[in-house]
């Protein structure tokens, strides 16, 4: 038998003006199941909650329906009351005839009218709720990052900071990402290295922080709170935990010819190798499709040199398992391959170089020990024609392209037209004797001290900035280069012949994104970005429960943005992880296995991966046993859209809190 | 419905609750008229809205359905007011094909800021399914008591 107390408030006048609250009372009195209604002056008030809790005692309530102000604003407040005098929360409702009827409606008769309706429809509503308790499950208090680049490491740094545990686990044998490549950093002209160096050390030496250098995730299972996380560390042959980084077996390798990734292919590296100089964990590692001792077990030279003993042919592949509370998604970014941009020549010429390899150029630990020289004359520096003298930029190479072109990306790379402007102007002041043109689709500098940056490029440093596009590069038989292209302001086509082009080339998520965001179950969008939350509220957080996003792998940012999402993100984790427990939502969907036929069709439609399935014997009529392959949703992830009840073509799901027959009776009680 | 003399239609609103009701909300806040005739049923997410609820309105009389979501590409749920708009594209079509005109059912984005728009769009619907009359071709008349 329901027993349900009705409850009109006045709120003063705003709704006592045009609801006759007291003619709402007497009329709800006489639905079924009604057996107490009141009206008072304010309801959410200290005498008015206590109204309402002494009834729920005096007339042993089972539902309680308050006409009042939006749910939004004090449902909660109701919840709470009723739950102190013993009523489950979930068994009240709000009728909102205050900002959707008193405040819209001019006339007294159709305002009270109407306030009637809405109350029948909650206290319909009300007689179909359930108590509901919301779940509580506990927090493992240790944070899983993927991927050790600047974004990586600043979230790491910032989790340690706040006292919890944090492994990173990054693929390169080494953390550092793709800002260690970089020279300088704009605008501030300041050296990567030296500012990012010392962060990775205080990663090394944070007690809090454990780093799976050369390591992947293999893949991730469990929910906000309580991920089971598998890490695979790739064997590296040489034992982290004994080499002490001397480099002696470097010196020994007699393999020299492998491409050297950290230079971009620009110079080589031996087969055991040490990515830079300031690499942490400074660990060398054996490079196995290199090695001679690997290939045809002749050789090591490399263990015999090695004094600490380090070296381990026989080394596997290691899988350790780990517990989670929150994991964060640092995968960062890669230039794009632009060997489908033919127009350009790269594959053609050396002397049509991108960006990232104009960086290690220029970098006094790069292959040219900094001096800018044509890639073709790496090996004879001092040729005189070694020195570019005409350099080409060419931005937006595979950005911003509405053609759909292999590779090419919609979206701005957002960071190109700043280091432009930095090469450009750090060319000109080391070699002003160089001419610099830049072919650009639009200059976009907004940030701070960004635009007089590039305005200083051009005013102070007589950087060439064509507006236009690059045809085409063609190389000629002495080495030189014919770049076409087009001045759109002067509408003209030019023609310069140039020593060296460089292409400002689209960036794109790392390859590893998508398989990381589907073990996840963090959503993707077209171009393999992780989806945020909310994308101006909950930049930072993925939508699915206890995944945060860091760097670039949530779109393109420069470093000074990527440092601060990435701090944004720890503290958004450290808001999780200081949680003993984590305490539901209740009104979340559940599966009848009676009614589920295992289609999968609320899979298919839950954005947050909390369907799975499971086999499960059933008795028949007969009393024989079946297997059946049902559905159930976890109710630690499952936040309760309902999209899955709609899917199910059986009617097995339904949503606590707004079920089926609860809407049906609400829309039943309005168009009565 | 007849009131004085003059038809009023029944109008069903499905609003999400994280920016059309909300936004609901803000007609009310700012002051904002529209019709009595729309009653407002709160669901989690447009998605919620199965399209049973439509139907069971308009056997029960309803004159209009509207349903109302967040922006696509805001939906709290990240996703759940595509499903809406594929969904609700079927079944109005098929409510079409039943003599259930097409101005009686819409599906509106309004989000939490958006409290004009919510009026504005809530005195259109109104007075376009007053002008279409009574819904007469899905009304139950055993539901009726
Ligand atoms: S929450 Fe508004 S449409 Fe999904």
């Amino acid at each position: 038998m329901h027993r349900i107390g009705v409850f009109v408030c006045h709120c003063g006048t705003n709704i006592a003006a045009t609801v006759d609250v007291k003619a709402v009372a007497e009329a709800v009195r006489e639905e079924t199941g009604v057996v107490f209604s009141a009206d008072y002056q304010y309801m959410c008030s200290e005498a008015g909650q206590t109204l309402v809790q002494d009834t729920i005692r005096e007339q042993r309530l089972t539902g309680v329906v308050v006409c009042s102000c939006s749910p939004r604003m004090h449902e909660a407040t109701f919840r709470k009351a009723a739950a102190k005098a013993g009523l489950n929360s979930y068994m009240v409702e709000i009728a909102n005839i205050r900002e959707q009827c008193s405040w819209i409606h001019k006339d007294m008769v159709s305002g009270t009218e109407k306030a009637i309706i809405l109350a029948r429809a909650a206290i319909a509503k009300v007689m179909l709720n359930t108590p509901l308790t919301p779940g509580k499950t506990p927090v493992t208090k240790r944070a899983l990052v993927i991927g050790g680049g600047i974004a990586g490491i600043q979230t790491a740094l910032d989790i340690a900071e706040a006292g919890f545990d944090v492994d990173i686990v990054e693929k390169q044998p080494t953390i550092g990402g793709k800002m260690t490549q970089i020279d300088k950093t704009f605008p501030t002209l300041d050296c990567a290295s030296c500012i990012l160096t010392p962060k990775m050390v205080d990663c090394a030496q944070n007690e809090k922080i454990h780093i799976y250098s050369y390591s992947e995730v293999e893949s991730v299972t469990g929910f906000v709170g309580n991920f089971t996380a598998k890490i695979k560390r790739k064997a590296r042959f040489v034992d982290e935990k004994k080499c002490t980084g001397c480099g002696e077996c470097v010196e020994k390798c007699p393999m020299k010819k492998v491409p050297n990734e950290f230079n971009l292919g620009l110079d080589n590296r031996k087969a055991i190798y040490i990515p830079f100089a300031q690499a942490v964990p400074k660990v060398a590692t054996i490079d196995a499709n290199y090695c001679l001792m690997k290939k045809n077990g002749k050789c090591g030279l490399c263990s015999k040199v090695c004094g600490a003993g380090a070296i381990n042919y026989d080394q596997q592949d290691e899988i350790i398992e780990e517990k989670y509370g929150a994991i964060v998604a640092a995968t960062g970014y890669n230039p794009i391959k632009i060997d489908k941009f033919d127009e350009f020549a790269y594959s053609q010429s050396p002397d049509v170089i991108t960006s990232l390899e104009l960086e290690r150029l220029m970098n006094a630990a790069g292959p040219s020990n900094g001096t800018l020289v044509r890639p073709s004359y790496l090996s004879k520096q001092d040729d005189h024609e070694a020195h570019p003298k005409t350099i080409v930029f060419v931005q937006c190479v595979g950005s911003r392209s509405t053609e759909c072109r292999k590779g090419s990306k919609e979206y701005c790379s957002k960071i190109c037209c700043m280091y432009t402007a930095k090469h450009a102007m750090l060319i000109r002041e080391k070699y002003p004797d160089t001419d610099v043109y830049v072919f650009y689709i639009d200059v976009r500098t907004p940030g701070k001290l960004f635009d007089e940056f590039y305005r200083r490029a051009v005013e102070q440093y007589g950087v060439h900035y064509i507006k236009g596009m690059v045809g085409k590069v063609s190389p000629r038989a002495d080495g030189k280069l014919d770049v076409q292209g087009s001045d759109l302001i002067s509408n003209e086509q030019l023609h310069v012949t140039a020593d060296l082009v460089v292409l400002a080339t689209a960036i794109e998520p790392d390859k590893t994104a998508r398989s990381i965001g589907t073990m996840l179950t963090a959503s993707m969008d077209t171009n393999d970005f992780f989806t945020e939350a909310h994308p101006k509220l909950r930049p930072v957080e993925s939508p699915t429960a206890g995944v945060f996003l860091s760097g670039v792998c949530q779109g393109p940012k420069d470093i000074p943005e990527t440092v601060t999402q990435a701090s944004a993100c720890a503290a958004k984790v450290v808001g999780l992880l200081v949680k003993d427990e984590l305490t539901g939502n209740p009104c979340v969907a559940h599966s009848d296995e009676l009614m589920c036929n295992g289609c999968s069709a609320c899979e298919k439609v839950c954005p947050y991966g909390a369907i799975t399935y499971s086999d499960k014997e059933f008795r028949q009529p007969d009393r024989t046993v079946a297997i059946r392959r049902v559905a159930s949703v976890n109710p630690a992830v499952c936040q309760g859209c309902g999209a899955c009840t709609v899917a199910c073509p059986s009617g097995a799901m339904d949503l606590n809190g707004f079920s089926n027959s609860q809407i049906m009776a609400e829309v039943d009680a309005v168009c009565r | 419905m007849q009131v004085n003399g003059e038809f009023r239609p029944l109008i069903v609103a499905f609003c999400c609750n994280w920016c059309s009701y909300a936004g609901a909300d803000l007609a009310g806040t700012n002051r904002l008229n529209y019709p009595a005739d729309v009653k407002i049923i709160r669901v989690p997410c447009s998605c919620r809205v199965n399209p049973m609820f439509v139907l069971r309105a308009f056997q029960r009389g309803a004159d209009g359905v509207i349903l109302c979501g967040c922006h696509p590409g805001d939906c709290h749920y990240t996703s759940g007011n595509y499903f809406t708009r594929r969904r609700m594209t079927l079944l109005f079509s098929m409510l079409d094909f039943m003599g259930i005109e097409r101005e009686r059912t819409r599906v509106e984005w309004v989000s939490a800021a958006e409290g004009a728009k919510f009026a504005k769009t809530m005195n259109e619907f109104c007075e376009a399914v007053a002008k279409l009359g009574e819904n007469k071709r899905l009304e139950d008349l055993r539901c009726k008591k």
